[in-house]
């Protein structure tokens, strides 16, 4: 087995040579672009990213990400704490189902909501706002939070409760101060998966944002069709929409493989 | 294991999330439903007609091609990533400097905006100026997703592998993790071979968290809309036309308000009978290798 080695070696090359691909080319003018192939950038600009942080209609896209994002992970986790208490410690009528009911709205397909959620946050008057998104994203993040969260308390033993209870805790009290610094990890992971999930998702974000809280890929695919194909500063503003994502898996890197085996995701 | 406290409060905590997940589903759901099942001419005017739309869409030819491209490529997929993605578990360091750099690396794919995938394969497939179709090209091998059905598929295919193998991946090598080296230990003791390690000890403890890739890959792959759409956008043809791409067009592109609610309804009861039908053969079979092994 002394070239076993080579397997993910050559996995991680091939994950890794299209995102390079994206950089190279975000380091280039246009007109270098589509006159010289070339394995790296020969006249080095940063041009393209200037373009970026300079025009209010690219960041403005950056920041509304961000903002629907952290709203949408606020909501699912805080929500789905307590409901993922009650379905790890107690039985009720219809926790199955309510379970099962919770799974099957991860399996639904957004193109099938797309419209509906439209018309429905069109007649409240929330149309075009970050709430919108964040409350139309968790659709599929609070199943998936529950899920996760549910896998993480039933591994902490009852036992912690019944003794915080006989020392007379009440229950927020106990939940606030004791049980969740027990689940930390838990949590940091399921906000990483609700985060993953709200940020890299398009189709309910652009359906339902028009101007004042159009997401960054939105903008993205806009340009794609409409003003002539400026390659680079395509590039650039991909490459700046992996960053984020790059810097939460280092911060969550020494959980992730746990969180995947306990939290069943 | 002590059985679970019944204790009907149980329902307040359950309560926020009921509502939340009631107030974006149910609503949306029923106005599918509502429109499912009437006509318009426009002016907000709708009448009844009853299951027509069903049957129309379930005689259409549209509708079939869509729904067999969406079972063969759903297909694909899982012979492709499953296999590999367990293939490459199998090969990750257990402890050093490679963990991190591994973990990393293949999580990163996973965290790219579904639109920006699309574009990093629009751009590295094209012969002008991406990497993979020029070099393609160098070598004379006539590549070009816009006009050749047969290329546009492998560049979809190829460009799911690259984003979702990480997910199966990382599924399976927590799976791993989880065994203890005494199961090595014992295995070595005993003679065993390479395979009989993967077959008697390394699968059945992979079990739990491969239904769940299945599961997961199986769903996002039935769902796909936007990868596809940014490169293809269904083309050439109708080539690569997966139901997402279709329904989206017939709702928001030609506002066909009834026959879309019907096929998104049949959509979303297609995923579900089928993930169903994967839970349940999959935990039997489960099932069984756990009593016949115990």
């Amino acid at each position: 087995m002394r070239w076993k080695w080579m397997i993910p070696t050559v996995y991680i090359f091939f994950l890794l040579v299209p995102i390079y691909w994206l950089l190279n080319m975000s380091l280039k003018t246009n007109s270098e672009i589509l006159s010289v192939f070339s394995l790296w950038p020969q006249n080095l600009t940063f041009d393209n990213y200037r373009v970026i942080f300079t025009d209010p209609s690219w960041y403005s896209g950056y920041i509304n990400s961000m903002i629907y994002v952290s709203m949408n992970v606020a909501i699912s986790v805080s929500c789905a704490l307590p409901a993922a208490y009650a379905f790890s410690r107690y039985s009720f009528v219809g926790d199955k189902h309510l379970f099962f009911w919770l799974l099957t709205n991860r399996m639904a397909p957004p193109a099938v909501f797309a419209l509906p959620f439209f018309q429905l946050y069109s007649s409240i008057g929330l149309f075009d706002t970050h709430i919108a998104v964040a409350l139309a994203h968790c659709l599929f993040n609070i199943p998936l939070s529950v899920w996760i969260l549910e896998g993480f308390m039933s591994g902490i033993p009852r036992e912690i409760d019944e003794t915080a209870f006989i020392d007379g805790y009440s229950w927020p009290h106990f939940f606030v101060k004791i049980f969740i610094p027990n689940i930390a990890s838990g949590i940091g992971v399921t906000a990483f998966f609700c985060f993953m999930f709200s940020w890299v998702e398009l189709l309910l974000a652009r359906t339902l944002t028009a101007v004042n809280a159009k997401p960054i890929s939105a903008i993205m695919t806009r340009t794609v069709s409409a003003s002539g194909l400026d390659w680079g500063v395509l590039a650039a503003a991909g490459i700046l929409t992996i960053l984020p994502g790059a810097l939460v898996i280092w911060f969550v890197r020494n959980h992730i493989a746990k969180g995947f085996a306990l939290g069943r995701v | 294991m002590i059985a679970k406290q019944v204790n009907q409060k149980a329902w307040f905590m359950v309560l926020p999330v009921f509502l939340v997940v009631a107030f974006s589903a149910i609503i949306p759901l029923m106005t599918v439903v509502n429109y499912s099942v009437q006509d318009t001419f426009g002016n907000n005017q709708f009448f009844w007609v009853g299951m027509d739309w069903f049957r129309d869409l379930i005689h259409s030819d549209r509708f079939h091609d869509a729904f067999l491209r969406q079972i063969s490529f759903s297909a694909i997929i899982l012979a492709i990533e499953i296999p590999l993605g367990i293939m490459i578990a199998l090969a990750m360091p257990k402890k050093g400097w490679g963990v991190p750099v591994c973990l990393i690396s293949m999580a990163l794919p996973l965290l790219i905006p579904w639109n920006v995938v699309g574009t990093i394969w629009q751009i590295f497939g094209r012969v002008d100026i991406g990497l993979l179709g020029h070099t393609l090209a160098a070598m004379g091998i006539d590549y070009n997703y816009t006009q050749d059905p047969i290329a546009a598929w492998i560049t979809i295919i190829v460009m799911d592998i690259w984003h979702w193998t990480s997910l199966v991946v990382l599924l399976c090598y927590a799976g791993l993790c989880s065994i203890p080296d005494a199961y090595y230990q014992a295995a070595k003791i005993d003679g065993a071979s390479r395979f009989s390690v993967f077959r008697y000890i390394q699968l059945p403890k992979m079990q739990r968290v491969l239904l769940i890739a299945v599961l997961l890959r199986f769903m996002d792959s039935f769902m796909i809309y936007t990868e596809p759409f940014v490169i293809t956008g269904g083309g050439p043809g109708n080539s690569t036309t997966f139901m997402s791409i279709d329904l989206v067009k017939m709702a928001i592109g030609q506002f066909d308000l009834g026959p879309a609610a019907a096929m998104s309804l049949i959509y979303f009861l297609v995923i579900l009978l089928l993930s169903w039908v994967f839970f349940t053969v999959m935990s039997n079979i489960g099932e069984e290798s756990s009593n016949g092994g115990a």
